[in-house]
């Protein structure tokens, strides 16, 4: 994990403060027109979403709403219809762009951890380390050692996941969506298929990660959570971005019609904006 | 973690009497099965022992003279039959597993190979191995392409071209069983697809499917004795010129006890190992 260096200092509320937007450096990720559809459904209508370094972006929005969709397409894991993908200024969606190497720069964790049962926590985390970026067996494993051990899980750096509990295994996943130093981290709904008392110990390692200034973009449906780390969320319904503001703004006092009633949803919460 | 107490434990009075129960139990199912097993298989001896041929058949098949003389020449027949099986075995692991990964190739640019391979695996799962045998064992040495090579040569390549077939589609059909999500994460760590191929996908298919390879290693233990009909003289073509030179059939059954014993090891770890697989399996069920 890179430590929170001088990146950034947190800004006021503890949230790490966001770089200025000084119009030379180009955002991290950013999304233009972005179209995508199943057959006859269109899921991504025309997605234009910038995410800037050291920015922490929330996705939400109804089942099937196409978070998931979006994320992957950042990744280029989905071949987009129509629009552009750009990675810190390159435009990716240019077929001419290698995409494993695109694909590296990029960490991705999944919803149901998607680790690979035949290597072992060690073995998780060095895989792209030594397959993608050529790194040597010793540095790649001294590296991941370091990581498991800032999350506490060094001393599971020998078993298989099968052995470990789903926050566990899911903690790995993120270790070895880091590991290798992405620009960008991409969190498709990484608690949801987590036991209530196993989400704590998940969220709080993102919420380290974003006070250490990575730059993250995810899927969530834990608004409390979102509100807690997020610098802005994003609403998504019927393929288009609806509305878009700082969590205060977005989910206390929504300007769209469809924007409350999915909030609303979520009252039980103490989230809902006033009727 | 926490449960290192309990095997200290004393078991309650209740756990010590089932225990011993079952104990019980078990003593006398072995028991019975014991028995029984002998007293069957005392009925099949003496069932054959008092048939009015015996006496000339266990003079034929099972003559002890006959199988001390043969052997040296059998034995020496089966070492071809071992380096054979060695050869072939490496070559069809090779093959198969090249044909497996082309076969599960997308996109249009691999059509024409995906559709080779295919073909390919059709022709040869219906072809008998036999057929192969002489076809490749008289046909492809008559072409006068190849320098002179003994029968055994052909003998390993016919069986590698014929259970190459079989191989490459367990070994597909272990790399489809390799959940999408796993190849969604290796790609999304940046790994190409050959690299997925080899450090994630291949790795859990070949798990998956070492029980069925091993079964085709057991029937191909046995089809390497089907070289000597073009005439590598292996362990059955030697038992055939004993047979001829001693008029008596024993060399034959000779031949088939040691193709049994040199089976058996392979059959043994394919059953222990499918049943550790089995007990894995349903110890990590609870996902
Ligand atoms: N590979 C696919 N093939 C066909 N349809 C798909 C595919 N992936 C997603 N869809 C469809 O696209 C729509 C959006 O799916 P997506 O998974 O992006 O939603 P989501 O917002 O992530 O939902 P959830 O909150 O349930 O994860 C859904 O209607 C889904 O059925
Ligand atoms: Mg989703």
């Amino acid at each position: 994990m890179s430590s929170p260096d001088a990146r950034l200092a947190a800004g006021p509320d503890g949230r790490p403060g966001m770089a200025p937007d000084t119009g030379i450096e180009p955002p991290v990720l950013s999304l233009r027109g972005i179209r995508k559809s199943f057959g006859d459904v269109e899921v991504l209508r025309g997605i234009d979403l910038d995410v800037r370094r050291h920015e922490v972006v929330a996705l939400i929005g109804s089942s099937g709403s196409g978070k998931s969709t979006l994320l992957r397409t950042a990744n280029l894991l989905e071949t987009i219809d129509d629009g552009q993908v750009f990675l810190s200024g390159t435009d990716v969606s240019d077929p001419r762009v290698k995409l494993d190497a695109v694909r590296a720069r990029i960490g991705v964790v999944f919803q149901h951890y998607n680790l690979f049962p035949h290597l072992s926590v060690l073995g998780n985390v060095t895989l792209a380390g030594r397959t993608v970026h050529r790194r040597g067996k010793a540095a790649a494993e001294r590296q991941a050692l370091e990581l498991l051990d800032q999350v506490g899980l060094a001393d599971k750096a020998r078993e298989f996941p099968d052995r470990l509990s789903g926050g566990q295994q899911q903690r790995v996943a993120i270790v070895r969506a880091i590991a290798t130093d992405p620009e960008l981290l991409l969190l498709d709904e990484i608690t949801s298929a987590l036991d209530p008392e196993l989400v704590g110990e998940v969220l709080e390692l993102v919420r380290t990660l974003a006070q250490g200034g990575s730059t993250i973009l995810m899927a969530t449906h834990e608004m409390a959570f979102a509100r807690d780390v997020a610098h802005r969320v994003v609403f998504l319904d019927g393929g288009l971005i609806v509305e878009q503001g700082t969590p205060e703004r977005l989910l206390n006092h929504p300007e769209q019609e469809r924007t409350r009633k999915f909030l609303t949803r979520f009252s039980g919460t103490g989230l809902t904006p006033p009727a | 973690m926490t449960n290192s107490a309990p095997a200290l434990r004393v078991p309650s009075e209740i756990e010590l009497d089932r225990r011993l129960y079952r104990r019980r139990q078990n003593g006398k199912s072995v028991a019975i099965a014991l028995v029984s097993t002998l007293v069957f298989a005392a009925l099949v001896w003496l069932l054959v022992v008092n048939t009015p041929g015996w006496t000339a058949v266990q003079q034929s098949f099972f003559n002890l003279d006959v199988a001390i003389s043969a052997f040296p020449r059998v034995i020496e027949g089966l070492w071809l039959n071992i380096r054979v099986l060695f050869f072939a075995s490496i070559g069809v692991l090779i093959v198969s597993l090249l044909l497996a990964v082309i076969r599960t190739l997308r996109g249009p640019v691999f059509f024409p190979l995906r559709a080779l391979a295919t073909g390919y695996t059709d022709l040869f799962r219906g072809v008998p191995l036999l057929i192969v045998l002489y076809l490749v064992g008289y046909g492809v040495p008559g072409l006068g392409l190849f320098p002179r090579m003994p029968a055994e040569f052909w003998g390993t390549v016919a069986l590698i071209l014929t259970y190459s077939a079989y191989v490459s589609e367990v070994f597909r059909a272990g790399i489809e069983a390799v959940h999408p999500s796993q190849r969604l994460a290796a790609r999304a760590l940046g790994l190409s697809h050959a690299q997925t191929m080899r450090k994630v996908v291949l790795p859990q298919a070949v798990r998956k499917v070492t029980p069925a390879l091993m079964n085709d290693f057991v029937a191909m233990q046995k089809d390497v004795g089907l070289i000597s009909v073009i005439g590598a003289i292996d362990a059955v073509r030697a038992a055939q010129i004993e047979t001829a030179a001693s008029y008596n059939f024993t060399p034959y059954v000779l031949a088939g006890l040691l193709f049994v014993l040199l089976a058996w090891p392979t059959i043994r770890l394919t059953d222990w190992y499918s049943a550790r697989m089995r007990r894995r399996e349903q110890m990590g069920s609870i996902v």
